[in-house]
Parts: structure tokens; C-alpha cells; sequence
């Protein structure tokens, strides 16, 4: 009711003030009610379960005791984070997590542009259909059961020893030797991925005009300097856009797959920044420690982002904002 | 069109290759079908590449559905995968249209306040912290709460909501109608696609979600089926194994139930895959638009 009697007294004074962003602002208020209503949960949601930890991430600052809580905890500065980098792990936990995500964009991120140019170029439709439904499957399997079918394949007595002992080779157990950690968790996420992954480019793929290709056609082209001088340059926004998303959560390597594939004797390959955090702050409880070592890797994360976009707005069009 | 020998043979190399990569892809499906119907003493000795089920026997489905831990997960997945999906629905719904709408002078703030939760968030600990505070801890509601919505899937719907013709909305209100009856009775009805969409991605993300479970998760009859899974395929707790919930009646599971209750765990999704699957490639695309 004091909304409607403000809103009365400003429609009384002059026109001018219509303008005002105090006006404008009841007006819309007014008119846009139950919008507002609708969007009352969502922004609660966001800000209780996205904005509040953001600012519980001072406790990475903080020398946090569950006793004392967020509040009474002693501000400690840079300690866990000067912790972290002198510590032991430090440029252990650093490679493998650079290693890794960078194996996935040399291998993982062109498999599913490879596949998509691939697809289109099938002449069968029903073939490619075929091809279409088989390759985007894995992307709905559980990573439980992903790796549940990896450690039993992969075990001194499974599928993969077997078909190698045909050739001679000696059994190995594979998900023990940190040699073969990389391998084993790069293949098995392009074997998840690779289809999912190309929906997107077929799709950027299906919006070239036509016309493009009748006109390099005309000019003699090939299938393959098509593909070149057409097809690639058409889907080419949509793999810059993709690589900056990328690029934005490459230090966040599939902890959660991770976590269900390493044991300690792949440590030496497999502990990445991710895995770190979930044993010291959830197994060890310490919350400080695995706050700051969190906050540092997400930070890189947006960093990368933030480089990935600019220097793709520098050099193209293309860019997230 | 004439093909050149060169032509000829990509084409033919191209059609080996994918039937290659889709059999690749079946593959290990199909060795875990045949592995869980056929006999459990010729599964245990088996050795190498297997093209058909040896013997015949659903003895290790009989011990999928004996097992008390593997069946109370299957009941709180089910309610864990209903209950999120529904409020999933509802939050991604009101966001989606109210984000949709033109004239709204806030959209675009808020809008950008979920964006950037994709690119920067608090983290697991701070998240886990929060979760304690709110007493949601070993609780039920740990696991359909804190993910009541994903901002990649509010976009989807959103854009999707921005394709509906102005015009209807317009005639409604000129109706009397408010923007919570042009939503439920307009919009959503006309947008049967991607609520389709929705559903199947919400749903498969209830359905194989293990991570929220083991961080918030103590009490084991809370357990989703995935967690239980993982002790079975991979830590291979024989506690789990040979216990279960009850912890009353022992009992020995061999090799062979690790092959059913993954068939057990999996066959919902591959059974709903195929009817969603034209559904779901429009919504990639239409995320791909805006994303």
C-alpha cells in the first residue's frame, strides 16, 4: 500500500520526474509484480548456495575451528596459502593438474571435431544416425559405473590383460602403475565424451549456407579443400567459444572420476588439486588449509578465463562477453 | 555425381571408422550383458573378448535383488531423482521465464549474477560448510536442495521460452491473466520439448549423482544406489558385499553381481534414451545459441 501511495505521489508532480529512476523503478515494480515474485526463490537459491560460500571463502584466510565459527576464527592473512606452496604436494599436485587438462584439450577436445567432420561427411544418413545414437550414450552412463567397467577391464585377470596376453604380453595392473594413469583416464574420457561433444559442431555445421559450398564447387573444389575453406571456417566461432569455456575450467580436471579411479600408488600421477582438497578439507578436516588451496585453483581457473576471452576478442570476433 | 578412386576411398575408410567407434562404444555394454546372464562359474574363469552368454543363468539377479543395502539405494535414488527433478523443473521454470521476459528492468543483473556462478564459485569446502550450518547434513534434503537449479540448464530454458510468440502472452494478460497463469498455461504447455529436455537432463544428473552423497551422506540407508555401486565396483568393501543394510543375513556375492547391478543401475537410462534422444539434441543446440 505504501508502494501505491509513492507511485500516486510522483505521478503528480511534473513530467520530468517520470523519468526518474525512482519512478522508473515502482513503475516497473508495479507492472512486473509477479515476475518479481517468480524470481524471489531463485535469487534466494543463488545467493544461499552460491554466494554465501563465495564469502565463506574467507576462512582461507582464517584460521577456522568449528568452536569458534566462521566469525571468531583468528585472521591468519596468507598463511595456508604460503603453506600450500612451500608444502611437499605443491608442484606434485601442480603438474598433474596442468598434465592432465592439458592432455584433454591436445586429445580430447579435437576428438569431437574430428568425429563431427567426420559424421557429416557420411553419405548414409541412416548410418550416421546410427553412429549418432551409439556415441552420445556414454555421455548418460554414471562415472560409477564408467569406472567400475574400467577397473574391472583393466584388472590383472580382466578383458584388456587377456586380449594383450594373446600377443604375449605380461599382465599388468593397470589402475596400480602411475605410468598408465594418464592413458587410462584421457581415453576413457574421450570414450565418454567424443559424441556428446560433437552434437554441438554438427549443429554449427547444419547453419552454413548452403550456397558456400555450391560456389566452391563451381570454383572445383574438392570434398577435402571444402572442408578446408568452408566447413571449418563455419564452425570455427562455435570451437573458439568452446575452447574458452575450456580454457575457464581447465584446472578443474574430473575430480569426482578421478577420485573413483586413483588409489596411492597413482598419486605420483593422478593426485590433482581437486582430489587434494576433498582428502584434507572432507577426509582431514582441515577446512582453512583446503579453502585457501581451493580458492587458489578456482582463481586460476577464472584468470584463464578471463585471459582466454581477451585475447580471443583481440584476435576474432568471437568472445563470451 | 561422379566419385574419384581417392573420394572412394575416404568414403569407405570413413564408414569402417565409425562402425569401429560405435563398436567400440557398445562393446563394453555388451560384455557386461552377456557377463551378468551367463553362468557365474564359466564368468569367473572366463578369459578375453566374449560374443555370446555361456550357459544361462540370472542367479547374480537373484542376488541384485536379495541384496537389502542394493535395494534401499534403488528406492532413495528413485525418490532422490523424483523429488529433485520436480523442484528442478519448478525453480528452472519461474527463472527461465522471468528471465525471458523484455521488459523487466532487473533481468539482466540477476542474469548475470547466476552466469557468473559458472565461472567462479565458493568452492567445496565453503559449499560443505554451508550445508553443515543448515543442518542439512546426513540429511535427505543435502542431496535435492543445494542443487535445485544449473544456471547451463535455466539458459536452455530460457531461450527456449524466448522463442514463444509475444502475441499469446499479450492476448492473455489483455485477458486478465497473470504472469504466473501465462507461464503454467501458456508458456510451459507450448514448450513441451525442452521441458522434455529438462527432465532428462535433471533426471539423469539425480540418477548418477554419487559425489553430493558421499561428502554429505553418513547414515547408509540414505545411501542412492550410486554409492552403494561404487563399494561394490570399486572399493570393493566386502562389508557392503557380504551385509549390506540389515547386516543380519551373510551371504557370499561372487564376481558375477558386479556385472547385474550394473545392467540393474544403467537399464532405466539406456530404456528412456532412445524415446528423449531427438528431444535432447535440440536442447544442446539451443544452449549452444546463447552458451
Amino acid at each position: 500500500m505504501s508502494l501505491m501511495l509513492k507511485q500516486r505521489s510522483a505521478a503528480e508532480k511534473p513530467a520530468v520526474d517520470k523519468d526518474s529512476w525512482r519512478y522508473s523503478t515502482l513503475r516497473d515494480l508495479r507492472i512486473n509484480k509477479y515476475i518479481y515474485i517468480m524470481l524471489v526463490p531463485v535469487v534466494a537459491y543463488y545467493v544461499l548456495f552460491y554466494y554465501v560460500p563465495m564469502y565463506g571463502l574467507q576462512i582461507a584466510f582464517k584460521d577456522y575451528t568449528p568452536g569458534l565459527g566462521m566469525w571468531g576464527s583468528d585472521w591468519v592473512g596468507f598463511r595456508y596459502f604460503h603453506d600450500f606452496f612451500n608444502s611437499y604436494y605443491f608442484w606434485r599436485l601442480l603438474r598433474n593438474t596442468l598434465l592432465l587438462s592439458f592432455y584433454e584439450l591436445l586429445f580430447g577436445f579435437p576428438a569431437s571435431i574430428v568425429l563431427a567432420l567426420l559424421l557429416n561427411e557420411l553419405r548414409s544418413s541412416r548410418l550416421k544416425r546410427f553412429v549418432q545414437t551409439v556415441t552420445y550414450m556414454p555421455h548418460f552412463i554414471s562415472l560409477v559405473v564408467v569406472a567400475g567397467m574400467l577397473v574391472d577391464f583393466l584388472a590383472r585377470d580382466g578383458l584388456i590383460n587377456n586380449v594383450l596376453s594373446w600377443f604375449g604380453a605380461e599382465p599388468i595392473a593397470f589402475l596400480r602403475e602411475s605410468g598408465w594413469f594418464r592413458t587410462i583416464f584421457i581415453s576413457s574420457n574421450v570414450w565418454q565424451s567424443v559424441g556428446w561433444g560433437s552434437i554441438i559442431y554438427l549443429s554449427a555445421m547444419s547453419g552454413i549456407d548452403p550456397s558456400l559450398y555450391e560456389a566452391s564447387r563451381v570454383d572445383g573444389a574438392s570434398r577435402w579443400r571444402q572442408t578446408l575453406s568452408v566447413t571449418l571456417p563455419g564452425i570455427m566461432p562455435t570451437v573458439v567459444i568452446l575452447l574458452i569455456l575450456q580454457i575457464g575450467h581447465f584446472m578443474s580436471v574430473g575430480t569426482d572420476k578421478i577420485l573413483l579411479l586413483y588409489n596411492s600408488s597413482t598419486y605420483e600421477t593422478a593426485d590433482v588439486i581437486g582430489t587434494f582438497v576433498y582428502r584434507k578439507g572432507i577426509l582431514e578436516s582441515n577446512f582453512s588449509y583446503s579453502s585457501a588451496v581451493g580458492l587458489f585453483n578456482a582463481l586460476i581457473n577464472f584468470t584463464l578465463l578471463v585471459l582466454a576471452n581477451a585475447i580471443s576478442r583481440r584476435t576474432s570476433e568471437n568472445k563470451l562477453w | 555425381m561422379k566419385r574419384s578412386y581417392g573420394e572412394r576411398l575416404f568414403d569407405g575408410s570413413n564408414v569402417v571408422l565409425m562402425l569401429l567407434l560405435s563398436a567400440v562404444t557398445l562393446y563394453p555394454f555388451l560384455y557386461v550383458l552377456i557377463a551378468s546372464i551367463s553362468d557365474p562359474a564359466w564368468v569367473v574363469k572366463m578369459r578375453g573378448l566374449i560374443w555370446y552368454p555361456h550357459g544361462f543363468s540370472l542367479e547374480s539377479y537373484k542376488l541384485v535383488f536379495d541384496n537389502p543395502a542394493i535395494l534401499t539405494g534403488y528406492g532413495n535414488t528413485l525418490l532422490y531423482v523424483v523429488a529433485g527433478t520436480a523442484l528442478n523443473i519448478l525453480m528452472t521454470s519461474l527463472g527461465a521465464y522471468a528471465l525471458s521476459r523484455q521488459s523487466v528492468k532487473w533481468k539482466n543483473p540477476v542474469m548475470f549474477m547466476i552466469v557468473f556462478t559458472m565461472f567462479f564459485n565458493g568452492g567445496l569446502i565453503p559449499t560443505y560448510l554451508l550445508i553443515n550450518n543448515l543442518g542439512m547434513l546426513d540429511s535427505r534434503w543435502a542431496l535435492i536442495i543445494p542443487s535445485a537449479m544449473s544456471a547451463y540448464n535455466l539458459i536452455i530454458m530460457r531461450t527456449a521460452f524466448q522463442s514463444v510468440p509475444v502475441s499469446l502472452e499479450e492476448s492473455a494478460k489483455l485477458d486478465g491473466a497473470n504472469d504466473f497463469i501465462v507461464l503454467f498455461r501458456i508458456i510451459l504447455p507450448l514448450s513441451m520439448p525442452v521441458v522434455a529436455v529438462m527432465i532428462l537432463f535433471y533426471g539423469v544428473s539425480h540418477w548418477n549423482s554419487w559425489f553430493n552423497a558421499l561428502i554429505y551422506l553418513r547414515t547408509r540407508e540414505l545411501y542412492p544406489l550410486q554409492l552403494i555401486l561404487r563399494e561394490i565396483l570399486i572399493t570393493n568393501s566386502t562389508d557392503s558385499m557380504m551385509t549390506g543394510v540389515g547386516g543380519a543375513d551373510k551371504m557370499p556375492i561372487g564376481e558375477t553381481i558386479k556385472y547385474a547391478a550394473i545392467i540393474v543401475a544403467t537399464v532405466p537410462i539406456l530404456l528412456l534414451y532412445p524415446f528423449l534422444q531427438k528431444y535432447f539434441v535440440k536442447g544442446v543446440m539451443i544452449g549452444a545459441v546463447k552458451g
